[in-house]
C-alpha cells in the first residue's frame, strides 16, 4: 500500500459517519455537494487528521480541496515536505 | 449558470423556514426602539434582550449631549479616511484615550470592529507567516487571515494544551521559531458566551513564543477591575500584544479599535488597506465613544448591576432545565435541537414580548441552533423575570421529544 493509499483509507474512515444522510462514500465524492458536510465539518475533520498523523494542515492550503482524494493529495505533500 | 444559481440552498431554506416574511428571526425589524431595553417590532411591545448593548449606554444623557455637540461643532461625516482628510483631533484624542485607558502606548481606531479584526490582522500576517486560531473565533478574525495570506491553523475551542499541541508541531517545522506566528483567540465568545481559558493560553504563549492577540469584542466593558477586559480580569495583560475591540457593544455605538504594548502598531497606520480605503467614523460617534469610555472607567456599578442581572438570568434558565453555555455572563445561550424548534420558539418569545437572537449553524456551534440572550445593566430585575417568565411557559416547545 502507498502512503496515499493508506491515508486515503483513513480519511475514508473519518467519513464514515456522514454516509446515512449522503450519497454514496467514494474517494472521488464531493465533501460539501455529495456527502453534505459544511465548511466547519471540513475544517473539525481536518483537526483529528492532523492529531492523527501529527502534521499541522493550514485551512489555506485546502481551500481547493473538493474530494477525499484531493485532501490525500495535500497530506502526502505536507508529509513528504517535512 | 447565472450569478444568483448559488443562492438556490439559501432561497429554499429561506422559504422552508419561512424566514421570509415578518417578523423573521434574522434580519428582525426593530420597527421602534424606545430605551436600551424596550423596543416594537411590529404589533409587539418587547424587551430587547439581544442588542450586546452590555452597559445600557445607547441613551446614556451625557454620551448622547456629547454627541448632539459634535454634531453642531463638526458636522455629519468626516467625508474621508483616516490616511486622508478623515482623522480629525478627537479620532486622535480618542486613540490616545484608548491608550492611556490600557496602559500602552499606541492605539488605532477603525471604523468598525469587523474592519479592526482586517485592519490589524491583514497588516501584521502576510505569506509564510502562520495563525493559530481558537477554532470558534469570529467571522472578521477568519476574513482576516483569509485575506492576509498566512497559514491558518485552528485549535480546539478553549483548550490550552491543544494550541500547545500544535504550536508544538509548528516549531518543529521551522528553524526561525514561533517569530513569526500570532495565537488569536476571544475573551468572551458571542455566541455561548463562555471565556477564553486566558491565565492557560498566556501560559503556553510565554512556553513556546509568538504574539497574542485577544479580540475583547464582548468583555471590554464587562469584564476587569476598570472594565479593560478579560485580560485584566485575569491579570495577564503583559502577555498580551495586542487587543482589540469594538465601539458596536458596550460602547453603544460604532467604529472599532486596536491597541498594543509594541509602539510599532503606528507603523499598521500606513499600510492597513482596511484603515486607509474606508471612510472614517463621524465625529458624533467619535464623540459618544469618548464619553461612554469614560463612563466604563467611573462607573464600576454597571458592570456589577449588568453580572448580577447575568447570574440571576442564568441561575433562573438553569432552574428550569434549559440546556445552556458554559458559565453566567453578559451572553447566555439556551441550546435548542432544531432550527424550527428555535425559530418557532423565537416567534412565540415575540408574542410574550421578548426579543432574544437567533443563531443557526453555522454561526452557531457545534450544529446545535441557540437562543442567545444577551443582558444589560439597564435591565430592571422585572425585565429579567418578565424574560424568565417568558422561558417558563414557552419551554415545553424546545422539549426534544415535541414535534417541531
Ligand atoms: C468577537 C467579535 N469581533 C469582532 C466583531 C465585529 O464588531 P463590529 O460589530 O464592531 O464590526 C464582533 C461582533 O460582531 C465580534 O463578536
Amino acid at each position: 500500500m502507498t502512503r496515499h493509499e493508506q491515508i486515503l483509507e483513513r480519511l475514508m474512515q473519518h467519513l464514515e459517519r456522514f454516509k446515512s444522510e449522503s450519497g454514496e462514500l467514494h474517494a472521488d465524492a464531493d465533501l460539501i455537494n455529495e456527502l453534505g458536510l459544511d465548511s466547519v465539518n471540513v475544517m473539525d475533520m481536518l483537526l483529528e487528521i492532523e492529531d492523527e498523523f501529527d502534521i499541522s494542515v493550514p485551512i489555506n492550503m485546502i481551500t481547493d480541496v473538493r474530494t477525499p482524494r484531493q485532501l490525500a493529495d495535500v497530506i502526502v505533500k505536507i508529509e513528504s515536505g517535512e | 449558470m447565472s450569478l444568483f444559481d448559488k443562492f438556490d440552498r439559501v432561497r429554499d431554506a429561506s422559504g422552508s423556514l419561512a424566514l421570509d416574511s415578518e417578523p423573521s428571526p434574522l434580519g428582525t425589524r426593530i420597527d421602534e426602539v424606545h430605551s436600551p431595553t424596550r423596543g416594537r417590532i411590529g404589533n409587539s411591545e418587547v424587551i430587547l434582550a439581544g442588542t450586546n448593548n452590555y452597559l445600557g449606554l445607547t441613551f446614556d444623557p451625557d454620551c448622547i449631549a456629547a454627541a448632539h455637540r459634535a454634531l453642531d461643532e463638526a458636522g455629519t461625516g468626516t467625508t474621508g479616511s483616516r490616511m486622508a482628510n478623515g482623522s480629525y483631533g478627537s479620532h486622535r484624542q480618542l486613540e490616545q484615550e484608548l491608550a492611556e485607558f490600557y496602559g500602552m502606548p499606541s492605539a488605532m481606531v477603525f471604523s468598525t470592529g469587523y474592519m479592526a479584526n482586517l485592519g490589524l490582522i491583514t497588516s501584521l500576517l502576510g505569506p509564510g507567516d502562520s495563525v493559530i486560531l481558537d477554532a470558534d473565533c469570529h467571522a472578521s478574525i477568519y476574513d482576516a487571515c483569509r485575506m492576509a495570506g498566512a497559514d491558518v491553523i485552528r485549535f480546539r475551542h478553549n483548550d490550552a494544551e491543544d494550541l500547545d499541541k500544535r504550536l508544538r508541531r509548528l516549531a518543529d517545522r521551522r528553524e526561525d521559531g514561533l517569530d513569526n506566528a500570532l495565537i488569536i483567540v476571544e475573551g468572551i465568545y458571542s455566541m455561548l458566551g463562555d471565556r477564553a481559558p486566558l491565565t492557560e493560553i498566556a501560559e503556553v504563549k510565554r512556553r513556546r513564543g509568538g504574539y497574542l492577540l485577544v479580540d475583547e469584542a464582548h468583555s471590554m466593558g464587562v469584564m476587569g477591575a476598570t472594565g479593560r477586559g478579560l485580560a485584566e480580569a485575569v491579570g495577564v495583560e503583559a502577555d498580551v500584544d495586542f487587543i482589540v475591540g469594538t465601539f458596536s457593544k458596550s460602547l453603544g455605538a460604532i467604529g472599532g479599535f486596536a491597541v498594543s504594548r509594541h509602539r510599532d502598531l503606528e507603523l499598521v497606520r500606513f499600510d492597513s488597506r482596511p484603515y486607509i480605503f474606508t471612510a472614517s467614523p463621524s465625529p458624533a460617534t467619535i464623540a459618544s465613544v469618548r464619553e461612554a469610555l469614560a463612563i466604563v472607567a467611573q462607573r464600576p456599578q454597571l458592570r456589577d448591576q449588568l453580572w448580577r442581572n447575568a447570574e440571576r438570568l442564568y441561575a433562573g434558565l438553569q432552574e428550569q432545565g434549559f440546556e445552556l453555555g458554559p458559565t453566567p455572563g453578559p451572553v447566555v445561550a439556551a441550546l435548542v435541537e432544531s432550527p424550527r424548534q428555535a425559530i418557532a420558539f423565537w416567534h412565540a418569545l415575540i408574542e410574550h414580548g421578548v426579543y432574544v437572537n437567533m443563531m443557526l449553524p453555522p454561526a452557531s456551534p457545534n450544529g446545535r441552533a441557540l437562543m442567545r440572550i444577551s443582558l444589560s445593566a439597564a435591565h430592571s430585575d422585572e425585565q429579567v423575570d418578565a424574560i424568565l417568565d417568558a422561558f417558563a411557559t414557552l419551554g415545553s416547545m424546545l422539549d426534544p421529544s415535541t414535534p417541531a
